[in-house]
């Protein structure tokens, strides 16, 4: 029985990292040949007033001129050894150049993750527990307004208020934890409110359940109802949304780290594709796509700690 | 009349003018009695089972009187419900698949109680838990208990249910519909188990099934689209049913001994939604007997030479029927 049971966990583990393998193949395979399309890279890394030949010779450097079927037969091969390439741009190595940027933006995402957590969760409840009453018709406009926002404007505006206008804190760059501020306010506003609504969706859904009239029935109060029954039924709809949140984040938030000129993945997203830097590209798109993968794998193992019912082959265990 | 455990009187539950769900539920159980309460689905028999223990829904007015060992259960505060919920009245409810926190073992549901009403060592409420698990027959309970409901047969999961409900020994145990979803054998074993289980206690047993009446009931009210039409002892109500309505319900039961010609009979027509009730008789449209009299509501009034009490013009005197309670039962 027990054998069995990892036996079951390890070709689970199995399959997942195979599917886990194809999604990566598929991802390289496609963000390289839309890179193709998009452009020549030497043309823009070519000096103003450059000769035909000069941006043919440095097409040569940079390995373009040769079959495209060729140059990604060279970069899947490069790829196995673990070579993600050299940038264009920054003539140093693609990876090198991600992990300087991993640190900020991780610790930007963790941030604004736990400031959206606390307070999407905080506010998706008290709407849920207080319906129709007041607090809800104070918090329903404000997620409204949250989730409307778009992150420029809030960015924009929370700079206006707190960096111009009253000075408090720093508005763009990484400085210590008062930068970090600012731009996690920002990120943290929109995911917020998306966990708000969710949150208040999935209590009202589960509040309408009979095992709440069965709590009720044995003399249960609000905060036992809470801590006790529902907390851990909607963990599931809620960790679903927030791991969709987490792989956002730590992915990059592009227009947040340009309004702060945060030093993160983001921002180094922007320079890449601007310059028609490949390899960088290349190497980020990985990144965010393993980033995805990971975290995706992390929520299903953590569905089946939170409910017994789940189990790793996928079939409901029998009665 | 004082030794009445639980009394019931003229219950009423509406959501606003016009829409008055339960007009006047009158009812009286003894220490060990169970009371059945008939009727079609949307006759009020759940809300008014749900009012007693103050679970009715929000937007629900509930008026009338309700006492439990002299304890009034009606027009109580959420606080004081709370102590009076799982202590002095419980309930088994229909479902019991959704009617048990899937996420929690079933041995941490029927503690709940417990540590709801006071038991604060945890060692000991295990121990009860355990206890009452293996009182309602669940075979191997100490394991059992560390089992998610959905580890657990329908019939297992109801026999759970019982033993949340026994968890604060109640004086009220108000059990809606509880064994519809199960088969028919396993039906009958938590009919048994509750039976027995619940001497000390009134119990207010809901149900359509007539079948199920003869099988647990010392007392039979039978409501129709709010109100009481007929009550009175088991025996009595089975035998010489005096409403046409309870006259309809018993002879849409089959009986084994004697084999059905064509179609089992049925009531045609629906009970009268809310809103569309008027200050007649509430069964006179799908009733063979009505007259114009039956414009004008009959009170609920006692019949001659019986116990039972009956709210219709033209009541029955038994002559249509000549089965007993144990055929009825069969």
């Amino acid at each position: 029985m027990r054998a069995g049971a990892a036996a079951a966990v390890c070709r689970y583990l199995g399959i997942r990292l195979g599917q886990a393998l194809i999604a990566l193949f598929g991802v390289t395979t496609a963000v390289f040949f839309a890179l193709r399309l998009s452009g020549d890279p030497a043309q823009l890394l070519a000096p103003q007033g450059a000769s035909q030949a000069d941006i043919a010779a440095l097409r040569h450097q940079l390995g373009l001129d040769a079959p495209v079927w060729r140059q990604y037969l060279d970069y899947l091969g490069n790829l196995l050894h673990g070579d993600l390439g050299y940038s264009y741009v920054q003539h140093e190595p693609a990876l090198t150049l991600i992990t300087q940027r991993i640190p900020y933006t991780v610790n930007l995402a963790l941030a604004a993750l736990v400031l959206s957590a606390v307070l999407g969760v905080g506010a998706g409840m008290v709407m849920a527990l207080n319906r129709g009453r007041w607090p809800e018709r104070v918090l329903t406009p404000l997620v409204l307004v949250g989730q409307a926002m778009p992150a420029f404007w809030t960015g924009i505006l929370l700079i206006l208020v707190f960096s111009v206008t009253f000075n408090l804190l720093p508005s763009t760059g990484f400085n210590g934890f008062d930068s970090l501020i600012l731009p996690a306010v920002t990120l943290a506003s929109l995911s917020a409110a998306t966990i708000a609504r969710m949150t208040r969706g999935a209590v009202l859904e589960q509040l309408d359940r009979d095992y709440i009239r069965t709590a009720r029935s044995k003399g249960a109060g609000t905060a036992r109802l809470v801590t006790r029954h529902l907390a851990r039924n909607i963990s599931i709809p809620i960790l679903t949304v927030l791991a969709l949140e987490v792989a956002n984040l730590l992915g990059g938030s592009v227009v947040t780290e340009l309004i702060f000129a945060w030093p993160g993945i983001g921002q180094l997203t922007v320079q890449s594709v601007d310059g028609r830097d490949f390899p960088l590209i290349q190497a980020i798109v990985l990144l965010a796509a393993v980033v995805y993968i990971a975290v995706n794998f992390v929520t299903d193992i953590a569905y089946a700690v939170l409910d017994p019912r789940v189990t790793t082959t996928g079939k409901a265990a029998g009665p | 009349m004082n030794d009445m455990l639980l009394d019931v009187r003229d219950l009423r539950v509406s959501f606003g003018p016009g829409k008055d769900a339960v007009t006047g539920l009158t009812l009286r159980a003894r220490r060990g009695e169970t009371v059945a309460l008939v009727g079609e689905s949307g006759c009020g028999k759940t809300l008014s089972a749900l009012a007693l223990a103050g679970l009715q829904p929000r937007e629900a007015a509930v008026s009338g009187s309700a006492e439990l060992g002299g304890v009034q259960l009606l027009g109580r505060t959420e606080r004081q419900l709370r102590r009076i919920r799982g202590n002095l009245v419980s309930m088994v409810f229909q479902d019991a698949s959704t009617a048990l926190n899937p996420l929690m073992t079933v041995g941490a549901q029927i503690e709940e109680v417990m540590a709801i009403h006071g038991t604060h060592d945890r060692r000991a409420r295990r121990k009860r838990s355990v206890e009452l698990l293996a009182a309602v027959g669940v075979p191997d309970a100490a394991n059992r208990a560390r089992s998610h409901p959905h580890q657990l047969s329908g019939g297992m999961r109801q026999r759970v249910m019982i033993a949340i409900a026994l968890a604060g020994s109640p004086d009220l145990v108000i059990a809606d519909e509880p064994t519809t979803a199960l088969d028919v054998t396993v039906q009958a074993q938590v009919l048994a188990l509750l039976r027995e289980s619940t001497r000390d206690a009134a119990v207010l047993f809901i149900t359509h099934d007539m079948g199920v009446v003869a099988e647990i009931a010392d007392q039979v009210v039978v409501m129709y689209a709010g109100t009481v039409v007929e009550s009175g002892p088991i025996a009595e109500v089975l035998e010489r049913p005096h409403h046409p309505y309870t006259a309809a319900l018993l002879a849409s039961v089959p009986d084994p001994d004697v084999p059905q010609a064509g179609e089992l009979p049925t009531i045609p027509g629906r009970v009268p939604p809310l809103g569309e009730r008027d200050a007649g008789c509430p069964f006179r449209d799908r009733c063979p007997k009505s007259q114009d009299r039956c414009r004008e509501r009959p009170p609920l009034g006692p019949v001659a030479g019986g116990e039972s009490a009956v709210a219709c013009w033209y009541p029955e005197h038994g002559e249509g029927s000549s089965r007993t309670v144990e055929e009825a039962t069969r």
